[in-house]
């Protein structure tokens, strides 16, 4: 099949991987200069001498990291706001998006638009405060996982799947042989869906992890703060437990601390990186399937 | 006798639509509760904007002020500034930064080798992942003025190190570049399906007109793409008015705030730290209702330019 290349041709790709590497360069060298920092000694890190490789290589920053209690509780609430929410939000989109994705639906075409009406209004940060500080909800863990319940995109996106990709003939087939919509949605319809469930709680997982705006807007107890508070604390506000008290090994203790930021991202978004390579083919799949309309 | 049965059957069949529909609508129960909670309760709070809220008087007992907190808005001494700020952001983003995936998904369809064109897109992808709070940490330790590795590197070349964050001067170009670091690979994914979608015929045709590949990519890739791009393109123009809340917030301090203060950070001043309930509702409801002019008059356009449209 292959045709002997051109010698433009040949010249159009060398041109092509040269800028493809250097885009490549552009994005993960920074990425990449975060892992050796947090491994190398802050002299080396605070004095610019980092290049390639780390310098003194050793896991100081990362045993201070480990001994900073916050980020301990930080790292518990997030996990348990992303378990949590995660379940809520799939439940709830479920919900929605199966009887909006059938035809025999009453109300099928109001209803849709009560629920697409509010990706392009709302009434904005204050009203939904008050409502969530009239429901009781703030400092709890209800103000991390319920007011962003549901997410009308990644509800049509699985309503159009369900439309698009399940037969109707199916379910009809198992409404003739007895099974209500309860059973038709939890033995016919979601077995059907895994790629969409898959993209839907990975969409959804991401955004809980990396949820900031509510924990700032809604939570004041410390307790209850999820990692990115934390993070935002020690990396943009240098308020570390470690650093402050006593006087000896301050310098050090300082320098420390700034290396110690490194190995701060990385621990935090090691979950999401680590499990990134094997679900980023849902996550690609996720953003075709909301490409079509429906 | 058969026609009775049918009858049975068919009152049983309507029976049975019924008690299906009943539990459709029951299942929807959850996620209507939820939407008239969060998203219509909230509207109705949209009248806070024309009242002085008075927790102990309600809603509705509160006094009603008319366009008082509009007015205070137009005659504060910083309200070009934020409209500017949130608009320029936006325009920067879309002028420098809206072309970029484009070029990306260009780039990694015409990569030779699968593999190649595999890594390329999975490395582009990752930045997408990483939270608004470690990539703002992240800008903060490169651009630290005295150890950053930016000024580093300037100071190696002999330069004077720069506050990119300490002056109001770079925040902008900041915000936009981190932006597209950030961001183009994962944009580039619908392009990059916009092209696989074109006929390989077309190209075949091209070539066999005498077309090198930078005719090919000129002439088939990018007619192939443009509704995409249209239809992006207005999307994101439709958005102007409505950038996020977080990188602007976690990325501002005193230095900047001139370039850095946006619509939505006000509001969050105003309205959640000093309770100033009636003056940042109706900020923000002058940025909603500008959003939704904005799309809807994008979506207009789209369907009587191009044909597409969003609804």
């Amino acid at each position: 099949m292959r045709k002997k290349k051109s010698r433009g041709d040949w010249w159009f790709d060398l041109g092509l991987v040269v800028i493809s590497l250097l885009i490549i360069i552009v994005i993960a060298y920074p990425l990449y200069f975060v892992v050796i920092a947090s491994f190398s000694q802050p002299e080396a890190v605070l004095g610019g001498k980092l290049r390639f490789l780390p310098i003194g290589f050793n896991v100081e920053s990362y045993k201070m990291v480990l001994s900073e209690k916050k980020v301990w509780t930080g790292y518990r609430n997030t996990i348990l706001y992303t378990v949590l929410g995660t379940c809520i939000n799939l439940v709830l989109t479920t919900l929605a998006a199966y009887p909006l994705s059938r035809k025999d639906m009453p109300f099928r075409g109001p209803l849709t638009f009560v629920a697409s009406f509010t990706m392009l209004f709302g009434g904005g940060m204050i009203p939904v405060y008050m409502v969530v500080r009239g429901l009781g909800l703030t400092d709890s863990i209800w103000a991390m996982v319920i007011p962003n319940a549901l997410a009308t995109y990644n509800m049509l996106v699985m309503k159009n799947y369900f439309q698009s990709s399940i037969p109707e003939e199916l379910q009809e087939a198992a409404a003739i042989d007895g099974c209500d919509h309860f059973r038709t949605l939890l033995r016919v319809v979601l077995p059907l869906s895994a790629p969409i469930v898959a993209v839907i709680v990975l969409f959804y997982a991401v955004g809980h992890w990396n949820a900031f705006f509510n924990a700032v807007i809604y939570l004041r107890n410390q307790d209850l703060f999820p990692l990115q508070i934390v993070l935002r604390d020690i990396l943009l506000q240098n308020s570390l437990e470690a650093v402050g008290g006593d006087l000896t090994g301050m310098y050090e203790k300082v320098m420390r601390g700034e290396t110690m930021k490194y190995a701060l991202i990385i621990v935090a978004s090691a979950p999401v990186i680590a499990m990134y390579p094997f679900v980023q083919k849902y996550f690609v799949k996720g953003v075709m399937v909301g490409a079509i309309k429906g | 006798m058969a026609k009775a049965k049918t009858a049975a059957k068919k009152q049983k069949g309507a029976w049975k639509k019924i008690k299906g529909k009943w539990q459709l609508l029951a299942m929807f129960a959850f996620p209507l509760l939820w939407y008239l909670i969060f998203c219509y309760v909230p509207m109705y709070g949209i009248q806070l904007a024309f009242r002085n809220y008075n927790p102990r008087l309600g809603y509705l007992g509160s006094p009603l002020v008319g366009f008082r907190w509009f007015k205070q808005f137009f005659s504060s001494y910083y309200w070009k500034d934020i409209i500017w700020n949130t608009f320029s952001i936006s325009l920067y983003s879309i002028v420098i930064g809206f072309p970029v995936p484009i070029i990306l998904a260009i780039i990694i369809n015409e990569l030779p080798g699968r593999k190649f064109k595999k890594v390329l897109q999975n490395i582009t992808y990752i930045p997408h992942f990483i939270s608004m709070v470690v990539l703002c940490g992240m800008l903060y330790l490169f651009l630290s003025p005295r150890y950053g590795i930016v000024n580093v590197a300037l100071s190696a070349m002999g330069l004077e190190p720069v506050g990119f964050l300490e002056s109001s001067k770079y925040f902008k170009g900041v915000y936009v570049a981190s932006g597209i670091w950030q961001e183009s690979g994962w944009s580039s994914i619908i392009y990059i399906a916009a092209l696989a979608g074109i006929d390989p015929s077309l190209y075949e045709a091209a070539k066999i007109d005498g077309a090198g590949r930078f005719k090919r990519i000129l002439h088939v890739s990018l007619p192939g793409i443009v509704p995409t791009v249209v239809t992006l393109l207005i999307l994101r123009v439709g958005q102007i008015m409505s950038i996020g809340f977080e990188k602007a917030y976690l990325l501002q301090n005193d230095l900047n705030l001139k370039s850095s203060e946006i619509i939505s950070t006000l509001v969050y001043k105003q309205g959640i730290l000093q309770g100033n309930i009636g003056y940042a509702t109706a900020v923000g409801l002058m940025n909603s209702c500008l959003n939704l002019l904005l799309i809807v008059l994008a979506n207009k356009f789209c369907k009587k330019f191009f044909e597409t449209s969003l609804w």
